[in-house]
């Protein structure tokens, strides 16, 4: 018998592509949700270096990083591989999974935490990181190809929280126009039923991220 | 993967993620490949078209298909080159690989954009740069333990880390301290690295090292005092 659990907030896009690893390989896994104005002692315990969530736990076993999970996740459980088997297009699909955490994701998150002059000058960043990914898509329904993997699980957050963001701030930066392929694989995504299921409720995002861009708009906050 | 590949490796010499790719290259055997100089204050056309995302070394090109982002090179390098008698440079199973990746990935977070914050800086950032630095190789000291290398034999961590000890130098002249009298056990397992022939050979001249941080903090108008 194994035993997983999976520490967690409830609207981390992070944690979210945890919780589709999981589903789509059909593993049984226990949720802890974490509340990181008041870590418990229990995170803290595992996951010291970093203090942060997701963090997995199998058999005893801690791992964090939410990209690092989803690689164990891979070679633990065997069933619908989400990595391709070629090599080349596994370094493809890796490549990309860092690109959203390391490009794609922060300069769509500082358009959201901005206004003005500052919001104008993330906007040509977040654009040109999106025409990256969209060049990806080309002859593709999923960035897996037919059915979904790493990539989409990765970018995923995209497909739920783009409405939030246009909801809050007005600004709609995956443009069906602009962005035909991305548009349309947003729309994919959300119809998997696994991913259908697990989507955090939009008036619950909302009003969690509505609050979060007052407070990054009302101080100083470092970004 | 066999003699018939073409394989050419846009690199720098002074750039650690480049330093890393020739050392998994080596490890794995993997000796017949161009290795060609970008000059990165005027990069070629073909990194530009390899790597229009990110315009860096270094870029993996395996029969005209690029590969980049050095740790990920790394991971292909050790998925293709599967030779008898050489090692893997990553663990066969799951948690240790998870733990490798771990690292290699805090490594990437917290190493080089530190040194840079004291290479290019003075002051009060310089040493809240510094502090950080020391906690951070600490913390991989920790993680080392009394272990030879990181994953018990030299891997995938000892990878992604020892090319920053050819930095060590500029970053201990520029910020005025020694890493080695806070991290000794760090440094003593970047010595026993560079005893391997792989590493030897692929990491540059700290000395030139030194003098490359100072040409291009130059080039962006940072003042040495």
């Amino acid at each position: 018998m194994s035993e997983v659990k999976l520490f967690r907030t409830w609207s981390s896009p992070y944690a979210l592509r945890i919780v589709w690893a999981l589903e789509l390989k059909g593993i049984d896994y226990e949720t802890i949700f974490e509340d990181l104005s008041n870590k418990s002692q229990l995170l803290l315990q595992y996951n010291p270096v970093h203090k942060k969530v997701p963090v997995l736990v199998h058999n005893g076993k801690v791992i964090s990083e939410s990209l690092v999970i989803i690689e164990y996740i891979e070679d633990t459980w065997k069933d619908t591989p989400l990595l391709p088997e070629d090599p080349y297009e596994r370094a493809t699909a890796r490549f990309w999974a860092k690109f959203n955490d390391d490009k794609l994701l922060p300069s769509i998150w500082q358009v959201f935490v901005t206004q003005g002059k500052e919001q104008e000058e993330a906007i040509p960043v977040a654009t040109e990181n999106l025409s990256f990914i969209e060049e990806d898509l080309k002859g593709k329904k999923f960035f897996g190809g037919q059915t979904i993997g790493l990539v989409d699980i990765t970018i995923g957050w995209m497909a739920n929280l783009i409405s939030v963001f246009i909801e809050i701030t007005g600004i709609n930066l995956i443009d069906a126009d602009k962005f035909p392929l991305l548009f349309g694989w947003m729309q994919n995504f959300s119809d998997v039923p696994v991913i259908k299921e697990s989507w955090p409720p939009h008036d619950k995002l909302v009003i969690k991220f509505r609050a979060i861009r007052e407070s990054y708009l009302s101080a100083d906050v470092p970004k | 993967m066999n003699e018939k590949d073409e394989l050419i490796l846009l690199n720098s010499w002074a750039s650690p993620f480049g330093a890393r790719v020739r050392i998994a290259m080596a490890e794995k055997g993997i000796n017949q490949y161009e290795l060609r100089e970008e000059d990165l204050f005027s990069m070629s056309p073909l990194l530009l078209k390899m790597n229009p995302v990110h315009r860096k070394v270094p870029v993996l090109i395996h029969n005209g298909k690029p590969i980049c982002e050095s740790m990920n090179i790394v991971q292909y390098i050790d998925e293709v080159a599967v030779f008898n008698g050489k090692p893997a440079l990553l663990p066969p199973d799951p948690y240790s690989r998870s733990k490798a990746r771990f690292w290699a990935d805090f490594i990437d977070q917290k190493v080089y954009g530190t040194m840079r914050k004291i290479t290019r800086n003075r002051g009060e950032e310089q040493v809240r740069a510094k502090e950080e630095l020391i906690e951070t190789l600490k913390v991989l000291e920790r993680e080392l333990g009394e272990k030879p290398y990181f994953g018990g034999e030299f891997g995938f961590v000892d990878i992604a880390l020892v090319p920053f000890y050819s930095r060590f130098y500029a970053v201990e002249t520029l910020g005025n301290f020694r890493i080695e009298a806070e991290c000794p056990k760090l440094v003593a397992w970047a010595r026993r690295c560079l005893l391997k022939e792989t590493v030897s050979n692929s990491l540059p001249d700290p000395l030139k090292v030194y003098e490359w941080v100072l040409y291009v903090n130059d080039k962006f108008g940072i003042k040495q005092n």
